[in-house]
């Protein structure tokens, strides 16, 4: 038998295998459709791993939680497509190419700007209770959506309903991920298709997070979080700023996002306001109580679910032109999710896969 | 001067629906603390049932006037909603009573996504003309226009302001709820059953709504499954903004907060040279919710706002 550590190890490595393996099998299907899949679920992944920081850690519920990541993949569609420069003969005439930012300068500022936003958007809220928060935040969102819908005019600057499109692809090093790759050893050649090598590095950005979100969650800071969601009262009474760490929660959960969406904007290629409605954000904050408040691998399960979900009922017999488009694959959706979270706060308010009792996780 | 005269006008009626909605709100908050998102829906399920009814009794063709059509189906609209949110307060918030805060808000705004998902169900997602059923000739008023629906609006919400505030004030349903809001504890050990209390309190909130959202569909003309959910919201921020837990509040809220949305409207495009138009009078609402949660939380009229719960 092996001991638990070394046991700990081998499934790791396994672990570690199979992920890197399963967008070779997925592309072996013959269409991208499945890596694609795979990809935005990962980014639900991060997304659902930013507010958990919020949520799950602070207890404060943000309900606009998707405008962050609107920030961040507008920020980089502004900054890399032809649209600012098409729309304005001065920034035509001093980039005659169209903007072309490197994205990782426009993730740095994005994070900036997103956990400005977010600290902005806390701070009337508190001294409140975290419902005022949630109302806020739930605003926000809107005035965003409202605000991409409508600067097409009369400055043209977010393209209104039509989006911006013709986005630059990520390059890594002048590597550009928005093309095919052809790996040869020999005779045996592999051609590497760009979701697939998105895949690759969102799945970077998520292991990273996850890391992060583990060292947050054991540090002074996260346990600060933790004492303040539990009883804001005794946190305060046992010395902790809660106003400051209160702010902290919301930009580094903010930032998370903003983050997110710089990346969606790379993949995707293209922004418009449909992709940041408030459902998206009721979506968000469904992965992490659905998965297990606060507890990181549950938070992943939670959002690997319901990302998956839209796409198990593709596969179910379209019922919506029986029913004059009552039950079509979206409804349905919506109408799981929706059961999900009445159902899952009565039966097992902690989530799925809650994290483990207080005191338990020490003992060993 | 006419613009001014037909925006308040304007401004009146929608502050009056906001009113009727912030209400449930507010006593919902008052007693049990919770912001029942599933609010505003409750205001949709209001309006698609007396859609179906006024079809109904339309293809019938009984031949009574349409005032004693529409009244009807506010009635029945008002019993379907009062059932619904006793309903969803027995199923889905009572359980949840004691457990932390978090859980019973997740558990309201998955019930406001359930509601608008099983009315897309029921009622398909298109959305649907709404008969009008009183006088379509406008009323002039020293150079503005008002709608005989519009007066119908303001009168019906100044009769049920006055017939709440006696329930509130002078019956012992009324006084049961205060004392419920003001402790629960004490006020059982004074003889009241709050869970009793706390069910009166949705049933209202509910009729109240359906009030609402009849008025709503008549002075809009559209119904479908997504129409209360900003509404809802709108009038979340003026029981805020009025003082959250207060009746009288929550009345002044909203209609400052109609009136607010309607001047907006108005003036914005003028004020701004254009820049901003009437397309972003959505946005007043949580302005206003910013600056008042800034500047002075505890509302207009209100008392203090617990730092905490």
């Amino acid at each position: 038998m092996m001991n638990s550590k070394s046991g700990k190890i081998v499934t790791f490595i396994i672990a570690g295998i199979a992920l890197m393996v399963l967008p070779l099998l997925l592309q072996a299907t013959g269409s991208n459709s499945w890596v694609r899949i795979v990809d935005i679920a990962l980014l639900y992944v991060l997304l659902a791993l930013g507010l958990n920081i919020v949520v799950g850690y602070a207890g404060l519920l943000d309900l606009g939680y998707i405008a962050f990541f609107a920030v961040g993949a507008y920020l980089y569609g502004l900054l890399a497509s032809p649209h600012l420069a098409d729309t304005f003969p001065a920034i035509k005439a001093m980039f005659p190419d169209g903007l072309h930012v490197n994205i990782w300068i426009v993730m740095i500022v994005a994070a900036v700007l997103a956990g400005i936003v977010g600290m902005i958007l806390g701070a009337p809220t508190l001294k409140l209770r975290g419902d005022y928060l949630a109302i806020i935040t739930l605003g926000f969102g809107e005035i965003i959506r409202i605000f991409l819908l409508n600067l097409d005019r009369p400055v043209n600057i977010t393209n209104g309903p039509k989006g911006i499109s013709q986005i630059d692809p990520l390059t890594v090093f002048g590597f550009n991920m928005g093309q095919r790759h052809t790996l040869s050893i020999g005779d045996w050649s592999f051609t590497f298709q760009p979701v697939t090598l998105y895949y690759y590095l969102f799945l970077f950005f998520v292991i990273l997070t996850v890391i992060i979100s583990y060292r947050i969650q054991d540090s002074r800071i996260g346990r600060a979080w933790m004492a303040i969601r539990e009883d804001e009262i005794a946190a305060k009474a046992m010395g902790l700023n809660t106003r400051n760490l209160k702010l902290l929660a919301f930009g580094m959960g903010a930032t998370f996002g903003g983050m997110s969406g710089v990346l969606f904007a790379s993949f995707q290629r293209f922004v418009s306001p449909e992709s940041f409605s408030l459902m998206e954000s009721v979506m968000v904050v469904a992965m992490v109580v659905l998965g297990g408040i606060g507890h990181i691998p549950g938070v992943i399960l939670g959002a690997l679910m319901l990302a998956g979900l839209p796409e198990l009922l593709r596969h179910l017999p379209d019922l919506s032109h029986m029913t004059d488009g009552r039950l079509g694959p979206e409804i349905l959706r919506q109408l799981l999710i929706a059961l999900a979270m009445v159902v899952i706060m009565l039966i097992r308010p902690k989530g799925l896969w809650p994290s483990p009792e207080h005191g338990k996780s020490l003992a060993k | 001067m006419d613009v001014l005269l037909q925006q308040i006008i304007n401004g009146l009626v929608l502050g009056s629906m906001y009113a009727l909605v912030a209400l449930g709100y507010t006593m919902v908050y008052g007693i049990i603390g919770l912001i029942n998102f599933a609010h505003g829906d409750v205001l949709m399920v209001g309006a698609l049932t007396s859609w179906t009814i006024i079809r109904l009794m339309m293809e019938a063709s009984i031949g009574l006037p349409g005032w004693m059509i529409l009244l009807m189906a506010t009635a029945i609209a008002m019993v379907v909603c009062a059932a619904l949110n006793f309903t969803i307060e027995k199923l889905a918030y009572r359980p949840l009573r004691n457990s932390p805060r978090l859980a019973p808000l997740i558990t309201a705004i998955g019930m406001s996504l359930l509601l608008q998902t099983l009315a897309m169900i029921i009622w398909a997602p298109n959305p649907k003309s709404y008969p009008s059923m009183l006088s379509r000739e406008p009323i002039q008023l020293g150079g503005a226009v008002i709608s005989v629906t519009q007066i119908t609006i303001l009168a019906v919400t100044a009769i049920t302001l006055a017939l709440l505030m006696w329930l509130v004030n002078k019956t012992n349903l009324g006084r049961a709820m205060r004392a419920t809001a003001e402790n629960p504890r004490v006020a059982a050990l004074m003889g009241i059953r709050p869970d009793v209390v706390i069910s009166a309190t949705f049933i209202i909130g509910a009729m109240l709504a359906a009030i609402a959202g009849v008025m709503w569909a008549s002075n809009y003309g559209t119904v479908q499954h997504a129409m209360g959910f900003m509404p809802g919201l709108k009038a979340f921020v003026a029981a805020v903004m009025g003082g959250i837990g207060n009746l009288a509040g929550a009345v002044v809220g909203g209609i400052a907060l109609g009136l607010i949305e309607a001047l907006g409207a108005g003036y914005l495009g003028a004020l701004t040279g254009g820049f901003l138009g009437s397309q972003y009078v959505d946005i007043f609402a949580f302005i206003v919710l910013a600056l008042v949660l800034t500047l002075r939380p505890s509302g207009l009229l209100g008392e203090r706002v617990a730092d905490r719960a």
